[in-house]
């Protein structure tokens, strides 16, 4: 049983990631069907509310809601901070007066689904906040994982980019290390974030100590406007250094497999040639997405709404 | 004749170091006499048993919001606030709308004090022309209009030549500059502490650095213009270092803390509250020993609110939008009373940094309990435990870190220059 809302990897235990992935993978069963629809959210109405612009996650939650034969709307508010007609709560509160059965949130400021999930009366998917959390992202990662070593136990997993910025880190360390791997970082230093060893993880500069003896890398995608200016000299140097190619691959296992949330910056984090083959496998991550998605809206939406003044049968009047 | 004995109440006096349980008669808006069992006749009597009896607290540093900003507070309402806080006078920083710049805007604020508000307000002048960082301001019409010091405050002046040359004009006037040091291309975007919070939360970190750099600079530039520095809210190790080793060395610079900077961590934002955004930011545990340890040692000499009232819809937004302070006047006296709770403190000490010292920084009568002065007074209980609960306060804005909390220690009853001011059974009384 996970939490009535799911804004982070940090609040689940073991358990309930393993139920979560236990359910994904009946989920991957309906995708793999001629028709890929069940009715089991049938009536139910998901609203994907998106302050940041994104399509691919989007599209994730949206084709996951509806292979649940879920009722799915977007709603993508003009997120220009200057000048809002509508404060965030203000819009969630409307959203929520409609009685969705979920809200998958995403902003780019850390914390707004936390201050949503407080207001609103439906459960909430945090579908990334800022650099906090994105914890569907971690759960499919997690997923493509077993699915090609078996297991995350023992396993060493070395995330290599843009740490500080990065929410899709934060979760994958939490989620990897819950489930029992070693995380290492690995990032030029104005891209590590202070006190990331709390994390419990090992923090490298040398993309060569990071990847020795790793059965998982995961590249980060670079935002450009991070490319130049006061963390990076210049792209040529960050691909150079800590780009992933053959070359630098060898440094991890043999068997290591390669990881990017996408979309990836071509020649940037992942050579051409390892964005489109083996042992990346970052199509796996997306087709695994759905999946996920599919069991988190199947675990979170049959769920009651929150305090709903359904009239008591013993007739209390409280 | 008016007359106020306040009976049977703990004595403490700073100025003079008494700490005895005496009466304290009020007569004619001055203190007139201390002593045992004090004739009653023709008096209001305010019974003090078990409480403190002090000099008025002062507030070196606050934002009353008018002109221009009246939705937040006004010079009305700000001063119940600080009546009910025990303040019996507060210096109010420039950022209003018009920006207190010049001496009809300082005019303006001192009439509007000697109307609206039941204590005294001494303005705070901005050191440039519309806190811009550009231009200095008429320092001297702005004085004889009534500023009590010169500060631009959360816009703090990056240019050093700028800052060097403020300092410098200062000494034509004799008040204290106030700076809010942070180094604004340090700070960048950062919202929280930049630590293991800001990392887990995933907000942008405003580094410790940012302040103690700036600190370094400003007591530097002090030194070579011999100007009085006064610095605001300090609330790193390393800002209190670089004061303890200005003051070693005999440099004129003083400092203060707030309540919030003394008891409270960054582990505050952990769940997204904007009331626990503020300038500078909320820091680690560290700090806020350094801090304690330096307000109890006389490093820093002060303790100020930084009161710094919103509306509920400007807090009520992303954390990284929303505007950075919390309201502070009523929960203060509460708040620091755990600084003699741990027994880091005396009560006698605590009162000498919350009205003694403030009122010799800015150069103003108060802080003393001294036959002849003007009698503000503050009564205290220490142990009255309650609630607080910003909707039920007066100031008009209500973020604050400690709504709903339980605190313990409350104002009773505070007298601005003879007059009952405010008493915690029924209220704010004038104006």
């Amino acid at each position: 049983m996970i939490g009535r809302d799911l804004l982070g990897i940090e609040d689940l235990d073991r358990d309930e990631i393993e139920r979560i992935l236990e359910t994904a993978e009946h989920m991957r069963e309906v995708s793999n069907r001629e028709v890929k629809k069940v009715p089991t959210l049938r009536g139910r109405t998901i609203v994907n509310l998106f302050f940041e612009s994104s399509t691919r996650t989007r599209a994730s939650f949206e084709i996951a809601g509806k292979r649940l034969s879920a009722d799915v709307i977007n709603f993508s508010p003009s997120t220009s901070s200057l000048k809002k007609a509508e404060s965030i709560l203000d819009t969630a509160r409307t959203l929520d007066a409609m009685d969705p059965d979920a809200v998958v949130v995403r902003h780019s400021v850390a914390g707004v689904p936390h201050r949503i999930a407080e207001v609103l009366e439906a459960p909430v998917v945090n579908a990334g906040d800022g650099a906090r959390e994105h914890p569907t992202q971690a759960l499919l990662d997690l997923f493509t994982v077993i699915q090609e070593k078996g297991r995350i136990d023992g396993l060493t997993v070395a995330i290599v980019g843009d740490i500080l910025h990065s929410r899709v880190a934060r979760s994958n360390i939490y989620g990897f290390s819950k489930m029992g791997a070693e995380v290492r970082v690995a990032a030029p230093p104005t891209m590590i974030p202070p006190f990331i060893e709390s994390f419990g993880v090992k923090a490298f500069t040398s993309l060569r100590e990071a990847l020795d003896g790793a059965d998982v890398v995961m590249a980060l995608r670079i935002q450009n406007e991070r490319l130049t200016g006061s963390f990076l000299p210049s792209v040529r140097e960050y691909s150079n250094t800590f780009g992933i190619d053959r070359a630098k691959l060898n440094f991890a296992k043999e068997d290591a497999i390669v990881m990017h949330p996408g979309p990836v910056n071509r020649g940037v984090e992942l050579s051409h040639d390892l964005t489109d083959h083996r042992p990346s496998v970052i199509l796996d991550q997306v087709r695994n997405g759905v999946a996920i998605r599919m069991a988190v809206l199947y675990l979170i939406t049959g769920r009651r709404r929150r305090s709903v003044a359904a009239p008591q049968e013993d007739g209390g009047d409280a | 004749m008016n007359r106020i004995l306040i009976r049977g109440g703990r004595l403490i006096d700073p100025a003079s170091g008494c700490d005895e349980t005496r009466d304290l008669l009020i007569q004619d808006g001055r203190i007139a006499e201390f002593g045992e069992d004090l004739e009653t006749r023709g008096a209001e009597v305010i019974d003090a048993t078990h409480c403190w009896v002090s000099p008025g607290l002062v507030d070196l540093h606050c934002h009353l919001r008018e002109p221009g900003q009246e939705h937040k507070e006004d010079i009305a309402s700000g001063g119940r606030s600080a009546a009910a806080g025990g303040f019996t006078a507060i210096a109010c920083m420039a950022n209003t709308d018009p920006v207190n710049d010049e001496p009809a805007t300082t005019d303006f604020i001192i009439d509007r004090a000697r109307h609206d508000s039941p204590v005294r307000i001494y303005p705070v002048a901005a050191a440039t022309r519309g806190l811009k960082g550009e231009v200095m301001t008429e320092m001297s019409a702005l004085v004889e209009a009534g500023a009590v010091a010169f500060s631009d405050d959360g816009r703090t002046i990056m240019d050093s030549g700028l800052m060097r040359r403020v300092l410098e004009y200062s000494r034509l006037v004799d008040v204290p500059v106030v700076v809010h040091c942070e180094d604004r291309t340090l700070v960048n975007d950062g919202v929280v502490n930049e630590g293991p919070v800001s990392t887990k939360l995933g907000l942008p970190g405003n580094p410790a650095v940012a302040e103690s750099v700036h600190v370094s600079r400003d007591v530097m530039l002090a030194e070579i213009t011999g100007a009085r520095l006064h610095v605001a809210h300090v609330s790193t190790a390393g800002a209190v270092e670089t004061i303890r080793q200005a003051r070693d060395r005999g440099l004129n610079v003083t400092g203060e803390v707030t309540p919030h900077h003394l008891t409270l961590t960054d582990e505050e934002a952990l769940g997204f509250d904007t009331n626990t955004k503020v300038a500078p930011p909320l820091r680690s545990a560290e700090d806020v020993r350094a801090c304690r340890e330096a307000l109890c040692d006389g490093t820093l000499d002060a303790i100020a609110t930084d009161h710094a009232p919103h509306a509920v819809h400007e807090k009520d937004q992303e954390y990284t939008i929303a505007p950075h302070g919390m309201i502070g006047f009523e929960t203060a006296v509460p708040v620091v009373l755990d600084l003699v709770r741990t027994g880091e403190i005396t009560p006698i000490e605590l009162v000498r940094r919350m009205s003694t010292h403030p009122a010799r920084i800015l150069g103003q009568q108060g802080g003393s309990l001294a036959v002849g002065e003007p009698a503000d007074v503050v009564i205290i209980d220490p142990e009255r435990n309650w609630t607080y609960d910003p909707a039920k306060g007066y100031s008009k804005s209500r973020n604050s870190p400690w709504a709903g909390r339980q605190l313990v220690g409350r104002t009773v009853a505070t007298i601005v220059g003879g007059r009952l001011v405010y008493h915690v059974d029924r209220g704010v009384l004038v104006p």
